[in-house]
């Protein structure tokens, strides 16, 4: 057989990391309220399923939106032949200005600067192969998406520091950990190029605070680096405190004439905000001229399909409707989220409080054996196997402690929450018996504990199983 | 301040190249009938736009192929949320079929081999990072689209090494010329990957025939390098000799399959360049995976992978449009050469495409490229049209020019043609006076219209051009 490229046979696509493999498992038992009620509940996907009812009703009202109309007309081959990667210019007005919206209007975006992509997945990406090269690095704060190991890492060479938050401070950014990931980089002899983050947070949930983002643009002046602030979930913020962009903060801080306010750029898609994965539209914005110029050639190998980019820009377009489904889409959020937290409260478990995301990061680390990364793999596999629950351990986010999980609650029915809730509190209830027996236990002495314990938890596991077949 | 990569801020992208200077120059004064009637005429687009009204009509007919539309809404949900890289299975079952078809069903494609990727630009990437490393090489034969200047090297680091075709026998691929580019390459201490192949070919309009494509097969398994054949324009093929595919060829001789992978997409046959439908076919089990994974980079919309899922599930629709597209293609393509030989120039004999090799290296003032450039230069700002120079193309002749002849209705055409006589009447002038380039000669080529050309070929009851052999041939 032919050689193939060592893209081919590295593992950097991260395909094989625990995030994936709970994915697979609920691939071949996925729950359904008639067909499989025993299946597995997927609370791993950040999907956003809660709006579809006001996306469709807009449909209904649209209907030439629908038919590839514009004022009667056909516009089938207009759109079929459309391959400009610059992109519809209706669409990238309509793209800034709900960007805008999302931001309160407290800062505008200039359409001229915007690049479209296929997906954020394809945004990073091409962001990546404009501002780094192999030897270079990204700084990202833990934890992270896992997906940005394969987007910013695989295809372009490129490398990731982590900048460790931990659960002292709620995972806030500090400027110690900035300085230490920026030197943990010279020490691999790695050159840094820039700081990327995702606000508000995949997977905390939560946005940054002005403090931080005071503190990351004093920090890429001060090095003289780019920052990518992916806001992906920005229309998700569903309370207090309100979303504030880095663009906002450069603004207010009179920066807009800078070398920095080029080096800042933002990361925006309408997989979360809107729901529409599929459709796979991502965008790059960017105040340096020579990066959106490269990132628009780049963008040919990943275009937005004329089709969708005209159907979302008469969506988009429609300020009654974008003002009516964020109003409405957030509240559904924050009832959703409540829910879970309520839930997860019942089963004696707490999670990070946040604001935004469709998600919670949850504290399960009462729950681990010890306080160890093996630990957190054993419940988790307990959780996904047992009870039935893909949800994604935060090992496979890079989060530094063991036993913090993150949990999706915007990509099923309330019914499936309220189910996964229950399956949670019995398991939670078992674990809680093993632990009085394992009190007792202590008294006869370290050692034999943990093997017995392992052996409990060993043989509930195999109890279910066997109920199974 | 830190620098953007070198990537960002190189080259390689391609597009300084003449190639796009002409684009530019239509871009500041495209042609319009009414609003521009003296700007330039696009010619250098090779867009296939001769089927709309075909395709416009099954659209309207189809409200349910549109997530949209009061028929196709209930899907709206869970095509929206589809993301998945497999593809939807739907997607995937209707674009094999419709492969296969273009390949008059002589051979089945595996639904499970079809990777999605960002148009054929995507696609030529994706393989290229599959299959190489930076500093690794393809071979190409030349003429070949500058395109893969940017597609195949800027963000991989991969190079090309042109396999050099001459006209003196139509450009073919012969072994020799294979073989003389892989000592090249080997010279250069560069390690072949790969022999990417364009057929039917971007820019010759030609197909390679099985004697040719069997060659190419023993060179590659001899080396042991892979095979690219980019087959973007197969259902252009209008005319005999019928289109052989990498895909046949396989059935009939030996060959290691995982050397084997097929670059397709939608754009030129269908003429739908802007859904970005780019397809990478593979034999090879890990390449079909590992571009899985990378076609993340690049998947296509559900909302086109639900319309082209129910336009190429129509088995009616399908089997007429391949009919109806190359029928028009042929029809096109016969008065447009048929026109300009009457005006004397000639052009590569070809049988599929959306364009013609056209041979103007007697209007050169020497054998040179910048001869070649001056010409090019005298089409665009007098007479007006936007053609592509060899060169940009890597021709090692001075001379040929790409044109495009799908791109525009038949009035633009008409006028196209009408500077076309013009220019060469002048032309011929200044060469060589003579009494029959008189101003009355002039009126007489201005009233050759289609209805002459049509008046001289043998009448059907029901069509007033000649059937093209190839339709016939089904009939």
């Amino acid at each position: 057989m032919g050689l193939l490229s060592r893209k081919v046979t590295c593992n950097s696509h991260g395909q094989d990391s625990s995030y994936f493999l709970g994915w697979q498992e609920f691939e071949k038992n996925p729950y359904d309220e008639v067909k499989n009620p025993k299946g597995i509940i997927q609370m791993g996907l950040a999907e956003n399923q809660l709006s579809f009812d006001l996306l469709e009703s807009w449909l209904a009202k649209n209907p030439e939106a629908a038919s590839f109309k514009r004022d009667g007309q056909s516009i089938f081959k207009e759109l079929a032949l459309f391959q400009d990667y610059h992109g519809l210019p209706a669409f990238k007005k309509a793209l800034v200005d709900f960007m805008a919206e999302i931001r309160g209007n407290k800062v505008t975006f200039d359409a001229n600067n915007i690049v479209l992509t296929a997906g954020a997945t394809s945004a990073n990406e091409t962001l990546m192969f404009c501002l780094a090269e192999k030897g270079d690095a990204f700084l990202l704060p833990t934890p992270y998406y896992p997906g940005f190991d394969r987007d910013l890492k695989w295809r372009t060479g490129a490398e990731i520091v982590p900048i460790v938050c931990t659960s002292s401070n709620g995972f806030k950014i500090t400027e110690p950990a900035l300085e230490e990931a920026y030197h943990e980089a010279q020490r691999k002899n790695l050159r840094v190029k820039g700081v990327l983050v995702t606000n508000p947070s995949n997977p905390l949930g939560t946005t940054m605070t002005r403090n931080e983002l005071h503190l990351l643009i004093n920090f890429i002046t001060d090095k003289e680096i780019h920052l990518i602030s992916d806001e992906i979930y920005s229309g998700t913020v569903f309370s207090s405190p309100a979303f504030v962009s880095i663009m906002e903060v450069l603004k207010d801080m009179k920066m807009e004439n800078t070398q920095e306010w080029e080096r800042v750029h933002v990361v925006y898609s309408l997989s979360k905000d809107l729901g529409l994965p599929g459709f796979r539209v991502g965008a790059i914005y960017s105040n340096d001229p020579i990066v959106v110029a490269a990132a628009t050639k780049m963008s040919s190998f990943g275009l937005v399909s004329s089709q969708t980019q005209s159907l979302l820009s008469a969506m988009l377009s429609d300020k009654k409707f974008t003002k009516e489904y964020l109003s409405k889409h957030q509240k559904r959020l924050r009832n959703r989220r409540n829910k879970l937290v309520s839930g997860l409260e019942k089963a004696g478990i707490s999670c990070l409080d946040s604001n935004a995301g469709l998600f919670c990061w949850v504290d399960m680390r009462h729950l681990l054996s010890s306080n160890t990364f093996e630990a957190e793999m054993e419940l988790w596999k307990r959780i996904v196997y047992d009870i039935k629950l893909n949800i994604s351990p935060g090992s496979s986010c890079h989060c530094t402690e063991p036993g913090w999980f993150r949990v999706c609650f915007a990509n099923m029915s309330e019914d499936a929450l309220k189910l996964a809730m229950q399956r949670l509190k019995s398991f939670v209830g078992s674990i809680a018996i093993n632990d009085l027996s394992h009190q007792e236990l202590k008294k006869t002495g370290r050692k034999n504990r943990t093997n017995w314990v392992f052996r409990l938890s060993f043989q509930s596991f195999h109890d279910r199983e066997q109920d199974e077949r | 301040m830190v620098a953007m990569s070198k990537i960002a801020t190189g080259n390689g992208h391609g597009e300084n190249s003449p190639y796009f200077d002409g684009w530019k120059a239509y871009e500041t004064n495209p042609f319009h009938p009414t609003d521009r009637p003296d700007g330039v005429i696009q010619m250098g687009l090779a867009e296939n736009q001769l089927c709309f009204n075909f395709i416009k009509k099954w659209v309207v007919k189809h409200p349910e192929a549109s997530l949209c539309s009061a028929q196709g809404v209930n899907k709206f949900k869970e095509t929206a949320l589809f993301q998945d890289y497999h593809g939807m299975p739907e997607f995937r079952q209707s674009v094999a079929k419709f492969m296969g078809k273009v390949r008059g069903d002589r051979v089945k494609f595996d639904p499970d081999r079809i990777v999605m990727s960002g148009g054929a630009t995507g696609a030529h990437e994706m393989v290229a990072f599959c299959l190489a490393d930076p500093g690794e090489a393809f071979l190409v034969p030349t003429p070949y689209y500058p395109g893969f200047d940017r597609d195949l090297r800027w963000r991989t680091g991969v190079e090309l090494v042109p396999v050099v075709c001459e006209s003196s026998n139509d450009f073919k691929i012969t072994t020799n010329a294979l073989e003389t580019a892989y000592e090249k390459a080997k010279e250069a201490n560069l390690r072949v990957k790969g022999l990417l192949i364009t057929n039917p070919s971007n820019p010759l309009g030609t197909i390679l025939d099985r004697e040719t494509l069997k060659g190419i097969i023993e060179f590659i398994n001899e080396k042991n390098i892979h095979l690219i054949g980019d087959e973007i324009y197969a259902a252009t093929v209008f005319m005999e000799p019928e289109f052989v595919s990498i895909s046949e060829i396989l059935e009939e001789v030996e060959c290691n399959r995982d050397l084997i992978h097929i670059v397709y997409s939608l754009s030129k046959d269908m003429g739908f360049p802007g859904f970005r439908v780019g397809i990478v076919y593979s034999y090879n089990d890990a390449v079909v995976s590992c571009a899985r994974k990378m076609s993340s980079f690049g998947l296509v919309s559900t909302q086109t992978q639900h319309l082209i899922a129910s336009m190429l599930s129509d088995d009616d629709f399908v089997d007429n449009f391949i009919m109806e597209s190359k029928e028009r293609l042929f029809r096109r393509h016969k008065y447009f050469t048929w026109s300009l030989s009457q005006v004397g120039i000639g052009s590569l004999k070809s049988n599929a495409g959306l364009f013609i090799w056209m041979d103007l290296r007697k209007l050169l003032k020497e054998k040179t490229f910048e001869a070649e450039m001056d010409l090019w230069q005298v089409i665009i700002n007098e007479v007006k049209l936007n053609v592509s120079p060899g060169s940009s193309f890597h021709c090692n002749e001075p001379g040929w020019f790409r044109v495009c002849f799908a791109n525009m209705d038949d009035q633009t055409m008409e006028v196209a043609l009408l500077r076309i006589r013009t220019f060469m009447l002048e032309h011929n002038k200044a060469m060589v006076p003579r009494k029959l380039c008189s101003r009355s000669s002039l009126k007489l080529s201005f009233s050759r219209r289609q209805d002459d050309f049509m008046s001289q070929s043998i009448m059907s009851p029901h069509s007033p051009l000649p059937q093209s052999p190839l339709v016939q041939a089904r009939t």
